[in-house]
């Protein structure tokens, strides 16, 4: 065997077991788009909450008026389903364009690695919100969101790690501080995912 | 040299054998169809080559159904699991002993 041929054995073998074991065709451009998601909602709930209290305090009195507080509701379900719709959407149409099948063992094992957490996570602040405990709901978005990302890293680019690892921070942070929850929620949904995104675009997807 | 060559692993010739070894050390498990998307081979020539590393026992094989629908699912043995790292050792040394010359 020519030296050529195993070296070029040596490397299929090696794209064989990343490609096999890691969805690579997540989109970084919609951690972008998730990131300018935040944002305006942010924006948009800070408006309302600014015209009704005159400042942004995260209170108890959101649970007196309850327009406001369905409000806020809706907004940030909205920014959810559009961040994960783009997200599916943006990696399929990734994954189409290398002529891959988005729908392979390990995309199955990405997703459901990343579900168990954000479902924990999500069902956790539905009880927060039902109990009234609004101080730390910003806290939990975050932590939750970060460690489902670590459990996807597996599955995915290992860089993804890095951004659970920083989001659990900022949530650690907001837990510590929770008057500024919505700050450390803007900062680590929306400032982050757009410089993640964008540096996850111009390294993987150009 | 000489000796290097014996440790090549006849089972590994076949360059899809090579490969379906590949994938499933890197995975707990993979499925046929899965398997045949990846390595864009045909349905007999994957199963072929998937009885040959069966019956060396490098693989083992879970034969279970989705609905109606058969889902045969391959884990790598840990006959097979050292036998793979011994032949990518061997192309490693070749590599070296080639650079030596």
């Amino acid at each position: 065997m020519e030296e050529k041929d195993i070296h070029s054995e040596l490397a299929s073998i090696r794209s064989l077991m990343e490609r096999s074991s890691r969805f690579l065709s997540l989109s970084g451009l919609s951690g972008v788009m998730a990131g300018i998601y935040a944002l305006i909602g942010a924006f948009i709930g800070y408006n309302i909450v600014n015209e009704k209290y005159g400042s942004l305090t995260i209170s108890d009195s959101y649970s007196d008026n309850s327009l406001v507080y369905h409000q806020l509701l809706l907004i940030a379900s909205a920014i959810l389903l559009l961040s994960v719709l783009t997200c599916l959407l943006l990696s399929i149409r990734q994954a189409k364009k290398k002529g891959e099948n988005y729908w392979n063992p390990v995309s199955k094992r990405l997703i459901s690695s990343m579900a168990i957490p954000l479902f924990t996570g999500g069902l956790f602040i539905i009880i927060l919100l039902l109990k009234a405990e609004y101080n730390l709901v910003a806290s939990a978005c975050l932590i939750f969101y970060g460690l489902s990302l670590i459990s996807a890293s597996q599955y995915t680019f290992s860089d993804v790690k890095w951004l659970g690892f920083c989001q659990i921070t900022l949530g650690l942070l907001a837990a510590l501080i929770p008057e500024s929850g919505l700050w450390f929620w803007v900062f680590g949904f929306g400032l982050l995912h757009i410089i993640y995104g964008a540096l996850m675009h111009f390294k993987y997807n150009r | 040299m000489k000796r290097s060559l014996e440790q090549f692993n006849k089972a590994f010739e076949n360059r899809i054998r090579l490969q379906i070894m590949s994938v499933l050390v890197a995975n707990e498990n993979y499925d046929f169809n899965s398997l045949k998307e990846l390595l864009e081979v045909t349905d007999g020539n994957l199963a072929s080559h998937l009885k040959a590393l069966e019956k060396e026992e490098y693989i083992l094989v879970y034969k279970t159904f989705i609905g109606r629908k058969p889902n045969t699912q391959y884990t790598v043995s840990e006959k097979g699991r050292s036998a793979f790292i011994k032949h990518l050792e061997a192309l490693e040394n070749l590599i070296k002993q080639q650079k030596k010359q």
